[in-house]
């Protein structure tokens, strides 16, 4: 088994160089890779993980650009099988309104709060006794 | 500002926090459910010239089981499959995900084959299909062909008698 699993990753190796002669091909894969989460260590991307099922996914987009799939389309196909959680960024719409606002409603309401605060506040005349208006102009002096 | 709004707002993000807690981020919705579950021809496990189609199934309620003998949950979760297969309540396909057949079978013979078959899907692509990405993972396929449940990770008792259970017998007795 373990001479299987050596010879496996010569193969893969092999194929991997392989692919490297068509840089432009490569180039699109990676993007796409940085676009997509792996699923299994969810706070990386495609690109950066090395988990097996990363790896697989990498090849499928590889495998889908060489056949003349679109960026779009291969993405349609990573969200048809794994939901919109592959998108390292969510996309915008009304389930996500939330996470994309939210942000700047709590900055406005924070914004609006601090103003009110700050314009509520009575503007008062510093108020001094006779003995301390002397004493201050006698500091002054 | 008045305390209480302060202790309000504290209280409100605390609350939120500790929801957030309880969330499992592994269970990624699938897209899958409701939908008719992806096609498939595989050889089998034990038979590599015969092969199987999800079609096969077609007019019976009944599980995919996503399983390998390299992944140590599904060992874990293996007596609940064994009594969900025995206890007859549905078929019980097993999808033999990225494994080789000489370590799959022996581990089928240590630890009993309770599948009415297992397809062999050695490259994973069927795998990528069905949106696999934490092995073990259970489907609920209805009569139709759509998939009704989806469960990621090693099954327990409790998902196996309040999830899987009552809903095979629903399906099974609305159609």
């Amino acid at each position: 088994m373990a001479v299987a699993r050596r010879f496996l990753l010569v193969v893969l190796l092999c194929t991997g160089a392989l692919a490297q002669e068509n840089p432009q091909l490569e180039d699109r894969v990676k993007d796409l890779a940085h676009e997509l989460r792996c699923l299994v260590c969810q706070n990386q991307t495609i690109a950066d993980s090395n988990a097996p099922l990363a790896l697989d996914l990498r090849n499928q987009i590889r495998e889908q650009l060489a056949a003349g799939s679109s960026d779009r389309e291969v993405i349609d196909y990573m969200v048809a099988r794994y939901g919109d959680f592959v998108l390292y960024r969510p996309p915008f719409k009304a389930t996500t309104l939330a996470l994309w606002l939210g942000p700047f409603l709590l900055l406005a309401l924070g914004a609006f709060l601090f103003w009110r605060r700050v314009a509520r506040r009575p503007r008062q005349e510093p108020s001094l006794s006779e003995a301390e208006r002397a004493q201050a102009a006698k500091l002054l002096e | 500002m008045r305390p209480y709004i302060i202790i309000g707002i504290f209280a409100a993000l605390v609350g939120l926090l500790a929801v957030g807690l309880t969330l499992n981020p592994r269970e990624v919705p699938s897209p899958l459910i409701g939908k008719p579950a992806p096609a498939f021809e595989l050889p089998l496990l034990h038979e590599p010239e015969r092969k199987f189609s999800q079609k096969d199934m077609l007019g019976t309620v009944w599980i995919l089981n996503v399983w390998a003998s390299w992944c140590p949950p599904c060992l874990a979760e293996h007596p609940i499959v064994t009594d969900l297969a025995r206890s007859g309540v549905a078929p019980v396909v097993g999808l033999n995900y990225k494994d080789a057949r000489e370590d799959a079978l022996p581990w089928l013979k240590r630890n009993g084959d309770p599948y009415k078959l297992s397809v062999y899907d050695q490259a994973g692509r069927i795998g990528i299909d069905y949106g696999v990405y934490g092995v073990p993972e259970t489907y609920v396929i209805d009569r139709k062909g759509v998939i009704r449940y989806k469960h990621i990770g090693p099954l327990t008792p409790e998902v196996a008698a309040k999830k899987i259970r009552p809903l095979i017998g629903e399906l099974d007795g609305g159609g």
